[in-house]
């Protein structure tokens, strides 16, 4: 994981707080009969306090807590950090599923061109559409959102907490993952890139042509700083005619692909057969990016390369759709020791999005187990995303977002029974 | 739909000569003691007893049931052991069925199509469904006959699996019929709702003539006055036994309007009549329960994918319950995979169904649904040995298929590798995935539009 925090983040990142309005936060407790705290081992009877700011005051035995008097305190027999969706197209993608028409909702795969790098989440998400609501009611917290599988390089990622009337409310970083694909999938969307290997040509092209164009923007900057090529502030007395160096006209695909480059923004490459996935690691190695592998259903057959490469993996969901996909992978990358979180993906038909709950469920139940299971939906992909100073685990300081539920998240009859975020009690009713 | 077919008898009896093993050993006895049964027509039975011989269920009862003498013993306790799911609506096989010449196809069989060894069988065997509807899409408004079959052992056609004893002139399956945008189009499809509700029961009323002139051409020919037998027509015959109530109408519909269209249908023509995924049936559960029409439902975890299924309802089983509805489970395979038709009911529990009437919606429910409810679906005696072995309680997550028999045959054995990766997935265990399997399917239904 390499430095999230650039200068245009941050900038954004205040503007976007500007816009905002604060949440209806306020002091809340929760009583635990056990609390899975995630970065630790489970708490039998504990408390957890949400504090006024939206964080957690306190995480404890409930033996020990001291509840504040006048404060709501809700009870619950299972408490997990909130759900973090490691890899999702909600938002930008919505429940009606139609390209046509007066409604049209699929906004995660833009056709004009194989190659759009510039395409911003934050452009298209909709903190209004039904979905956000309705993985919520599931305990998704925090969605790592933004464009689909389906071009080389498809748009932008962004990571939304899923709550707010608008993206300025909902938006936790606006950018944070560029999304690519490799192979078949991709040509069948285009004419072109209509091989595998042509569609990794293209892609190695448009990276050297980003790596020049960063280098002439650095040459430019360091001849005269701001680049307007009038002087360069040296006071060159002897009146060399040479001029300055003149910037590149502003390509935002160019830089979007010279932030992987730079390592500020992580290439999340959709993969899926050993060839795709291997080819990924190749350019990974070219060009010395920040690789984060997506979908990856053979992973299972290359489990070493992924592990020495130190690659995660955001596997797909595990009710899988996707060729030679197994209800097992999940464990395997676990028993393998390689990082790795539990997405929910993209569906093109119905249903139009999957439950994080109980797609982690059958991994779960298929050699992950409970814990395992659950990690691979709170703090590991908190972590993957570089976020988990934030959200995935109950520890004093992050945000107060946690799911309540009545037994075994995992099991089918169990209940959610509700979701907090960063202190605010977004639902209480049991479903 | 009572008499096994000879074909099976044909197909167990002569590898078993072949083979030199003695034919007698298929007729022993085989008693499986110690799970908790779930017989579905009965209460719960810990510690239970199940005896079977001859492809049949010969006993359920308590610890004290006696073994008959050679039989061969399983130990089974600490399971659970239950019917055999029946999945009212599913696509394995590589089915297929009318053409895009025409909307309407009643003439059409499925079984002429369907694959016995397509991989996707095994979906289902390790998914614990001894018995399945497979059909055709929705793509028509009649898209052809289905097939009702049972997933026995070594089939190497077809006929093998049928429950019909002549698949020549039996009724083998049921219709099935479509209205909603699935089944509209560009001509010769109709445009809208009205339009195919109209060539719909234009049909009938062209097969109520039909009935008429063969009734009458009967009488003739009774009378010895000559006239002699009507020419055959195909489509007719089909619709005739939809009007006679002999073949089950399986009718794709999602909105509370066109599942009232379904109910006026068969309001008018008096036939018997199942609302397959029925999205919006909770919004019209008072008219389904009056009319007796039964629900079968495809559960999806989210709503929307199309505009159709906007109006799905968690708490629709629960409702259809209350209502007094019959309801059942369908994979619609590759839509859910088959692998998980347990974890239907397991939802619909959690969201207010019964445990009783739940699991009953997985087997004796959707037996019901096909006609088939003297054969299938709960553990009684002289019922057909077809039954599962789970690990545990059949709601859970954790559970797993450990056993899959039919009439008295192992189908699926999860200790077996061969068995088990159908259960889990991997590398080239299925040729194609459920999804590629669905938009092939639509390829099929819609290439010449």
């Amino acid at each position: 994981m390499k430095r999230l925090g650039t200068i245009s983040f941050f900038v954004a990142a205040v503007l976007l707080a500007a816009l905002a309005t604060t949440p209806t936060a306020a002091q809340v407790a929760v009583r635990a009969g056990t609390l899975h705290t995630v970065s630790g081992a489970p708490i039998e009877n504990a408390v957890v306090i949400a504090g006024a700011d939206g964080t957690i005051e306190w995480v404890g035995p409930a033996a020990e807590a001291d509840i504040p008097d006048g404060v709501d305190v809700l009870e619950a027999a299972v408490v997990t950090p909130g759900l973090v969706d490691a890899r999702s197209v909600v938002g930008l993608s919505g429940a009606l599923n139609s390209n046509v028409g007066p409604v049209r909702d699929q906004d995660q795969l833009e056709r004009s061109s194989p190659l759009q790098p510039d395409l911003r989440a934050i452009d298209a998400y909709d903190a209004n559409e039904t979905l956000v609501e309705w993985v919520r009611s599931y305990g998704v917290t925090t969605l790592h959102t933004g464009h689909g599988p389906g071009a080389l390089v498809s748009g932008q990622t962004m990571i939304a907490k899923t709550r707010g009337r608008n993206v300025e409310q909902a938006t936790l970083l606006p950018v944070r993952m560029l999304a690519a694909t490799l192979g078949n999938a991709v040509s069948s969307n285009f004419q072109s890139p209509g091989t595998s290997a042509k569609g990794i040509a293209m892609l190695r092209n448009a990276l050297h042509g980003a790596q020049a164009y960063l280098d002439q923007v650095r040459k430019t900057e360091e001849a005269g700083g701001d680049g307007n090529g009038e002087s360069n502030g040296d006071g060159d007395e002897d009146g060399d005619a040479r001029p300055a160096p003149q910037p590149p006209p502003r390509d935002l695909s160019k830089e979007a692909l010279g932030q992987v480059l730079d390592g500020e923004l992580s290439l999340l490459v959709t993969a899926n057969t050993v060839a795709e996935m291997a080819s990924a690691l190749r350019l990974q190695q070219e060009f010395g990016f920040d690789l984060v592998l997506d979908s990856a259903a053979e992973s299972y057959l290359l489990l070493e390369e992924i592990r020495e490469a130190g690659v995660p993996v955001l596997l797909h969901p595990t009710m899988s759709r996707v060729r030679n996909g197994s209800y097992e992978t999940a464990a395997q990358l676990a028993d393998a020791g390689i990082p790795f979180a539990i997405q929910t993906g993209f569906e093109g038909y119905v249903p139009k999005t999957r439950v994080l709950l109980w797609e982690a469920a059958i991994a779960a139940a298929n050699g992950l187990g409970m814990e395992r299971a659950l990690e691979a939906i709170t703090l590991s992909p908190a972590r993957i995303l570089g976020i988990d100073d934030r959200v995935g685990s109950i520890e004093v300081g992050k945000d107060a977002d946690l799911a309540l539920f009545d037994g075994d998240p995992f099991e089918y009859t169990s209940h959610i029974c509700g979701v907090i975020i960063e202190s605010e009690v977004m639902s209480a009713e049991c479903r | 739909m009572r008499k096994r077919p000879a074909s099976f008898l044909f197909a167990v009896a002569l590898p078993a000569l072949l083979a030199g093993v003695p034919v007698a050993a298929q007729d022993d006895p085989h008693v499986f003691r110690g799970a908790r049964l779930l017989p579905i027509s009965g209460e719960p039975i810990d510690d239970g007893v199940l005896v079977v011989q001859g492809g049949r269920i010969t006993e359920v009862g308590g610890a004290d049931t006696r073994s008959p003498r050679g039989a061969v013993e399983h130990d089974v306790s600490g399971k659970v052991l239950m019917p055999g799911l029946v999945d009212t609506h599913s696509h394995i096989g590589s089915v297929s069925g009318g053409d895009r010449s025409a909307p309407l196809h009643p003439d059409v069989r499925n079984l002429d199509s369907i694959d016995v060894a397509s991989d996707s069988i095994w979906r289902a065997r390790s998914g614990g469904i001894t018995t399945v509807n497979i059909m055709s899409g929705s793509g028509h408004l009649m898209s052809g006959q289905t097939a009702y079959v049972k997933l026995r052992d070594g089939a190497r056609t077809i006929e093998d699996w049928l429950y019909c004893d002549d698949p020549l002139n039996g009724i083998c399956g049921g219709l099935k019929m479509a209205n909603g945008t699935n089944s509209i189009g560009s001509p010769p499809f109709p445009g809208t709702r009205a339009k195919s509700a109209a060539l719909v029961r234009n049909l009938y009323h062209e097969a109520v003539e039909y009935r008429d002139k063969m009734a009458a051409a009967e009488a003739d020919e009774a009378d010895e006055n000559g006239g002699g037998p009507a020419r055959r027509d195909l489509r007719m015959e089909a619709l005739v036994e939809v009007l006679d109530g002999r073949r089950i109408v399986q009718h794709h519909t999602h909105r509370h309007n066109d599942i009232a269209t379904v109910l006026r249908l068969q309001e008018e023509f008096g036939f018997r009549v199942v609302v397959q995924h029925g999205t919006e049936s909770w919004k019209v559960a008072e008219e389904l329960a009056a009319a007796g029409v039964p629900v079968s439902i495809t559960w999806i975890d989210t709503p929307g994918g199309k505009e159709e299924t906007m109006g799905w309802n968690m708490e629709m089983g629960a409702i259809l319950e209350r209502a007094g509805v019959d309801v059942s489970f369908n994979t619609d395979d590759s839509v859910t995979d088959s692998r998980l038709l347990f974890r239907a009911a397991a939802i619909a529990v959690r969201y207010g169904m019964s445990r009783e009437k739940a699991i009953e919606g997985l087997t004796l429910a959707p037996a019901r649904a096909l006609g088939l409810e003297d054969r299938i679906g709960s553990l009684e005696a002289g019922k057909d040995a077809d039954f599962v072995i789970l690990s545990g309680d059949p709601l859970s997550v954790y559970t797993k298929v450990e056993q899959t028999w039919v009439e008295g045959t192992m189908i699926y054995d999860r200790a077996n590798p061969d068995h088990r990766k159908y259960a889990v997935g991997g590398y080239k265990v299925y040729n194609m995935t459920v999804h590629e399997d669905h938009l092939h399917r639509q390829l099929l239904e819609r290439e010449t539009r």
